[in-house]
């Protein structure tokens, strides 16, 4: 405890004595939330694996561009007649931060614990059938099936040292129900540019550089990590000049921070598109005045409402210019969007009116609407804002609001009519869309269908995705999958979330997709 | 005395008994804690094997039963967002809020007594009248915005006390605390002004009124008429009887103290129990949620019973009616 608080002071003397020195370089990072936990496949969740990118290192690595570089592994390549089996190369001379030497068996026993009954990451590897070391430095990983995207899903796993794992009793992940912590819930050993060296949750954490990273060395050589999670402390935090960088900006300070002198705001779009589901089937929904058919299950009732939302004013009004309107369910990084599958019409509300007549509802009907009040950007208000404009058109929407915890149940368990839900695609590849959203809810597919969707030809098409090598072919069917998912306006996407980063001036820190930065690749200009 | 005591000892295990089995009937409806944890791509067939290991597919009397046998051998769980043990979790932050509510206590008392004396004494006066109004704003302005307000003026504008964390803190044996270091007593100021003004300003407005009370009393008058110096009169004879009401309410309030300080402390970030709540709230992280609840539970029960000690001891009144039986 002394020792840290030493530390600590020694720290803070250093950074105040030696600003403008290049030698070390001290960057306070604010966010709303903290890590919850240390141990890498424990959850998958976005703020780990941010904190963790800094200390432990992954196969692959995704850029600000959304596109796969090297990290641990230096390429990677389907095996020469086997298309069920992936070959890594490994990186050679790559040091844990306790000296150990990082080797083949310590990605076979990653992959093995991550893919294990306890960790969260494992639905990312359920397509493994089993990791081979074949010498010191390659890894050969034998999919149940051909798999040609299965890289993009080794972006978050992290890779432990075996030797440490064994003798720290770490081999399995944490169990909650268990009575004790693990010891890596709390204690660190990756190969990542930097150490952890001072750890409170909730409060503050400290990251060194590591000095024997086979990286070059970053201009950031240390990090303080402070979660915030008030928005306006977090904001008067940078403008009071307490910390460098705030990941989370509120959309309504965004502006003001741009006029603010001495601060920097950089936006970017980030892998989160917004919807509405619809309940389909003929059932009538259970909350509307409609008692004899299901309006949504009409391609005419969808039809209108695409129409009668104007997406530009939500993104005018409700995001304060902070989103980007989408006419598709997937962002731009995504493959198989086109610029064509995402533009929307312009609003019409009398073809919409006429379409709603034609559909047999001239007088519209009443629905609820179910929508999360503290998961996305303002979610709560585009949802108000789309009350208003169905009203415009004589559907009457009653506004449902809960908590996040209280929302997803009702989209798992189906019982919703109409929803709102956020969708980030982390493989980069439709075919994530299509398994949770699109395919009939059946076993580990559609997920996240909670309107149960179905159409038995889309469903073959997805399932024939995942074993198609054929990368043209593949693009082809997931074109045709989307053309027919947009005619008959399955989902009513609103738009894509854009992340704002607001430094002090001179911090340069580019955003990334993911909203996963990494300090290692922030430059600073005096 | 001593079957009074065990008599209300008995009844604080009551009282917190009650409140665990409301609590647990509450966290039923709090919401899905395996939302938080798992986050939307894990495969729901995981969750549920989750849910399962967890015991959340229990009857909620189930889960409370397993809560309080192991409660009861200390025991508190395993918290599901942070993964580290509650009774670690909250006895690290409690230090935290304690010396918050120690100092706001004490600023709210100090202050609170002495603006109540002054405005009582010069009632008339201009000053008197600024403080009445500006007290208002005090009692009616939300904790949040008094905060945020007093960072805005003071971190951003001024730039001379930090708005958020408590500074850089001292270990003493399990005890961190911030009162040895520069950064922890600036970083002190702003969230115990937010957190006391309420308390201030009602310890003020009571120390007003009985005071006035007292100050129009035959025996003041008959003090003043025998020439007592007005110093004897107000301080020694007026003040005194004063503040017995005083005191009983600034006991009941450190208790409020402690348990509402979650507001301040969100608004300032402040390490301790209250934003550890929040937080384990908007996680839906049953296992703190329950143990914090009791914590408060505790915390007041033990202040209620000192509190009824202490009228034991003072209140002879109260001993002949215990002998009887009644209430």
């Amino acid at each position: 405890m002394t020792f840290k608080l030493t530390h600590i002071c020694a720290v803070l003397l250093a950074t105040s004595a030696m600003t403008g020195a290049a030698a070390a370089e001290t960057l306070r990072w604010a966010k709303a939330a903290d890590a919850t936990t240390l141990d890498p496949h424990a959850q998958n969740l976005g703020t780990n694996h941010n904190f963790l990118h800094h200390i432990y290192e992954t196969l692959v690595n995704r850029n600000v561009a959304g596109e796969l570089t090297p990290r641990l592994a230096t390429e990677w390549s389907i095996k020469e007649g086997s298309p069920n089996v992936w070959v890594f190369k490994l990186r050679q001379g790559v040091k844990f931060h306790d000296g150990a030497d990082f080797t083949a068996e310590d990605v076979v026993f990653s992959l093995d614990r991550a893919r294990s009954d306890k960790s969260n990451m494992r639905q990312l590897h359920v397509g493994i059938d089993k990791v081979v070391a074949i010498d010191d430095y390659t890894v050969e990983v034998h999919m149940k099936g051909p798999s040609p995207l299965y890289p993009n899903n080794l972006t978050n796993t992290f890779i432990l040292d075996k030797g440490w794992a064994e003798a720290k009793n770490v081999v399995e992940v944490q169990d909650y129900a268990a009575g004790a912590d693990n010891y890596a819930v709390r204690n660190t050993n990756g190969t990542g540019p930097y150490t952890l060296t001072t750890r409170e949750v909730d409060v503050r954490s400290v990251m060194s550089y590591f000095d024997g990273h086979w990286g070059e060395k970053p201009v950031v050589t240390e990090i303080v990590y402070l979660p915030i999670a008030e928005n306006a402390t977090r904001v008067a935090a940078l403008l009071s000049g307490e910390v460098d960088f705030v990941q989370d900006v509120p959309v309504q300070d965004v502006t003001r921070l741009q006029s603010s002198a001495g601060i920097t705001v950089t936006t970017g779009p980030e892998n989160r598109v917004i919807y509405f589901g619809y309940r389909f089937g003929d059932q009538p929904l259970k909350s509307s005045n409609v008692t004899d058919s299901n309006p949504f299950n009409n391609p005419l009732v969808r039809e209108a409402v695409h129409l009668a939302v104007d997406r530009d004013a939500i993104q005018r009004v409700v995001m304060r210019g902070m989103s980007i309107p989408a006419g598709v369910a997937m962002p731009p990084f995504v493959n198989g969007w086109t610029k064509e599958l995402d533009a929307y019409p312009a609003v019409d509300v009398d073809k919409a009116k006429a379409l709603l007549a034609e559909a047999g509802y001239p007088n519209g009907f009443s629905v609820t609407l179910d929508t999360p009040n503290n998961r996305y950007v303002n979610d709560e208000a585009i949802s108000q804002a789309l009350v208003g404009m169905l009203g415009r058109i004589g559907i009457q929407v009653t506004l449902a609001s809960r908590p996040v915890a209280q929302h997803s149940p009702l989209i798992q368990a189906n019982d919703t009519d109409f929803y709102m839900l956020g969708w980030g695609v982390p493989t980069f590849d439709s075919a994530y869309v299509f398994n949770d959203l699109v395919h009939s809810k059946e076993g580990s597919y559609g997920a996240y269908n909670g309107g149960l969707y179905s159409n038995p030809e889309l469903d073959a098409k997805i399932k024939s995705l995942e074993t198609e090598v054929d990368l043209d072919k593949r693009n082809a069917t997931i074109a045709e999958i989307w053309a027919k998912v947009q005619e008959d306006r399955a989902l009513l996407p609103i738009h894509n979330q854009v992340l704002a980063y607001a430094t002090r001036t001179g911090v340069e820190i580019a955003v990334h997709p993911e909203n996963s930065p990494l300090m290692m690749d922030v430059s600073i200009k005096k | 005395m001593f079957a009074f005591i065990l008599r209300r000892l008995l009844q604080s295990v009551v009282v917190m008994l009650v409140v665990a089995l409301i609590a647990f009937l509450i966290f039923r409806y709090v919401g899905d804690p395996i939302v938080s944890m798992a986050g939307v791509e894990t495969r729901i067939e995981d969750q549920e094997i989750m849910r399962d290991r967890l015991g959340l597919n229990d009857p909620f009397y189930a889960q409370f039963w397993t809560f309080l046998s192991n409660a009861v051998q200390g025991e508190f769980g395993i918290s599901y967002r942070l993964q580290q043990p509650v009774l670690r979790l909250i006895s690290e932050r409690l230090p935290a809020t304690l010396e918050l509510a120690f100092v706001s206590a004490t600023l709210a008392l100090v202050v609170g007594v002495l603006l109540g004396i002054f405005t009582a004494l010069r009632a008339r006066s201009l000053l008197s009248g600024a403080i009445m109004a500006v007290s208002l704003v005090g009692v009616s302005l939300p904790t949040f915005l008094i905060g945020i307000g007093l960072i805005y003026i003071f971190a951003v504008e001024l730039q001379w006390l930090p708005s958020f964390g408590r500074g850089e803190t001292v270990a003493i044996g399990p005890w961190r605390t911030g009162f040895l270091t520069d950064s922890g007593l600036k970083s002190l100021i702003l969230p115990a002004i937010t957190l006391s003004l309420f308390q201030m300003t009602l310890i003020m407005r009571l120390v007003r009124a009985e005071m006035l009370e007292v100050l129009r009393t035959d025996y003041i008058r008959f003090a003043r008429a025998r020439g007592l110096p007005e110093k004897v009169i107000n301080f020694r004879h007026a003040l005194k009887n004063t503040m017995v009401p005083v005191i009983t309410i600034t006991g009941l309030q450190l208790g409020s103290v402690i348990a509402f300080a979650i507001v301040t402390e969100t608004v300032f970030q402040w390490p301790g129990v209250g934003s550890l709540f929040i937080t384990s709230v908007q996680a839906v992280d049953v296992p703190v949620m329950a143990t914090y609840l009791m914590f408060i539970a505790f915390v007041f029960v033990v202040i209620n019973l000192i509190v009824d000690i202490l009228y034991y001891l003072v209140d002879p009144r109260l001993r002949v009616d215990s002998r009887r039986g009644g209430h």
